[in-house]
Order: structure tokens, then sequence, then C-alpha cells
């Protein structure tokens, strides 16, 4: 069994898409107060919300075919994303082990792909 | 690698930034169910479009009941966001992959080979650097 191209673009598509949207989610959440209005009338928990279901899309479709082993490591593209993301939006650090965390992430979710296969 | 500074604005709160990252542990549990339901509702939809996968969430069992426990997760992210940083709890939901591991074998009785524990221990490795890192 090979993996299409397709899907891997899909998974890496949803990815990027996906760390968007948790950028939207956490800049929605600073907003919320105790009144229902803060979290209805919300319009960036809402996009946060509507960018994560179109990642999930994304991920459906493209977990529909090909090999997991494969598609699995490439979801890390958004936790990098995010790394920088957060440096660009809430000022957060990049710190070395932030770096190292989520590249043993990576190592872990390759070996867990071929282990798997 | 970096000494800036956390903006006078953002008071750190550490006992909920751990907070937060607990949050998010529990949530990934719930995201490896919701994954597990996904995938084995995903299969039964085929080549579907845009469309047809949007009706199929609402009325494939496990693809429903998988996405309510997504939006379960989104809420539990939405409050652990507001405490923590980003660029911790986000690369945290890779847990998510070493709970869709443990319960293929406790659940689906797939093998446990070596190379999916050292995955395990790797990727919980990485979890912990991030954790501790994103306090100091």
């Amino acid at each position: 069994m090979t993996t299409p191209v397709s899907s891997m673009a899909l998974v890496l598509g949803g990815s990027v898409i996906g760390s968007i949207g948790a950028v939207f989610l956490k800049s929605g959440a600073l907003l919320v107060t105790r009144s229902l209005s803060s979290i209805v009338l919300n319009w960036k928990l809402a996009a946060g919300v509507v960018t994560y279901l179109i990642s999930s899309v994304l991920f459906v479709k493209g977990m529909a075919h090909g090999e997991l082993s494969v598609l699995f490591p490439m979801v890390s593209l958004s936790y990098i994303c995010s790394l920088f993301w957060s440096r660009l939006f809430f000022n957060e650090t990049i710190t070395s082990a932030k770096v190292c965390g989520i590249g043993l992430i990576l190592v872990g979710i390759v070996c867990l792909g071929l282990g798997s296969a | 690698m970096s000494t800036a500074t956390i903006p006078a604005h953002t008071p750190v709160d550490h006992a909920k930034r751990r907070q937060a990252v607990l949050i998010i542990i529990a949530g990934t549990f719930l995201v490896a169910v919701a994954q597990m339901l996904i995938k084995s509702g995903a299969n039964r939809l085929g080549h579907a479009d845009m469309v047809a996968t949007a009706i199929g969430i609402l009325t494939i069992p496990p693809l429903f009941a998988g996405y309510c426990l997504y939006a379960v997760f989104a809420a539990m992210m939405i409050y652990a966001l507001r405490h923590g940083e980003l660029s911790v709890l986000f690369p945290l939901i890779s847990l998510g992959f070493v709970w869709v591991a443990i319960l293929s074998v406790l659940i689906l009785h797939e093998a446990m080979s070596p190379l999916k524990g050292v995955g395990i221990a790797i990727i919980v490795a990485g979890v912990a650097t991030l954790g501790r890192g994103g306090s100091h």
C-alpha cells in the first residue's frame, strides 16, 4: 500500500490550517469573560472552531487513503507552525526546551508510525 | 536560546499554567477516543465530496460521536489557552498519538512492537521537555 500525494497534501494542509485555528482559539479565549455574549458573539472563537473543523475534515479525507505511518508524522508540521505563530502573535519565546520537545515528539511519532506498520 | 521577558500586562500564574497542561493532557485522551471513532466512520465515507462528508459527520454515528468529543475538547482547550502558552499547549496534543497506540493494543488487540514502545517513550519525553520548558 502506498500513500497518494493527494492524501499527504490534505494532511499537511490540514496541519497548517489547524495551527492557524489554534491562534484564533487562543485570541478568542483571551476575550472570554463571565458574560454569555463574550462567548456567543466572539468572532475569533467562531473563526477558531470553523478553522479547526475545516482542518479535521481535511484530516478525515487525507487519512481515509494511505498509510497512517506516513501521514501521522506530517501532523507535526502543525506543532512547528504553532511555535512561530505563538512568537508572532502572542510574544511567546522560542526556547531550546520547546524546540527539543517538538523534535522529540516528531521522532517519537515517526517511531510509532514505523512500529505500527 | 531566548532571554526575552514576558510583557508586564500578562502576569504568569504557574499554578494556572500547570492546570492548563493537565487539562490538555486529559483532553488528548478524549481526542484519541474521538480519532478512533472518526477513523472507523471514515471508512464508511468512501469517495465522498465535501458536502457528503459534512452529511456523513451528522448521520454516521461513530463520526458524529467523534466530533462531539472534539467539541468537548475544544471547550477544554479554550479554557486552557486562557492561562497557558500556545507554543507549549498545542504540541501537547501529540499525546493523542500515545493514547491511540495504547487504546489500539488494549481494545483492537493490535500487537505491541518494541518500536511502538520506543515511540511512546520518546513522545512522552518530548511532552515532558515541553511542559518544563514553558514555565522557565
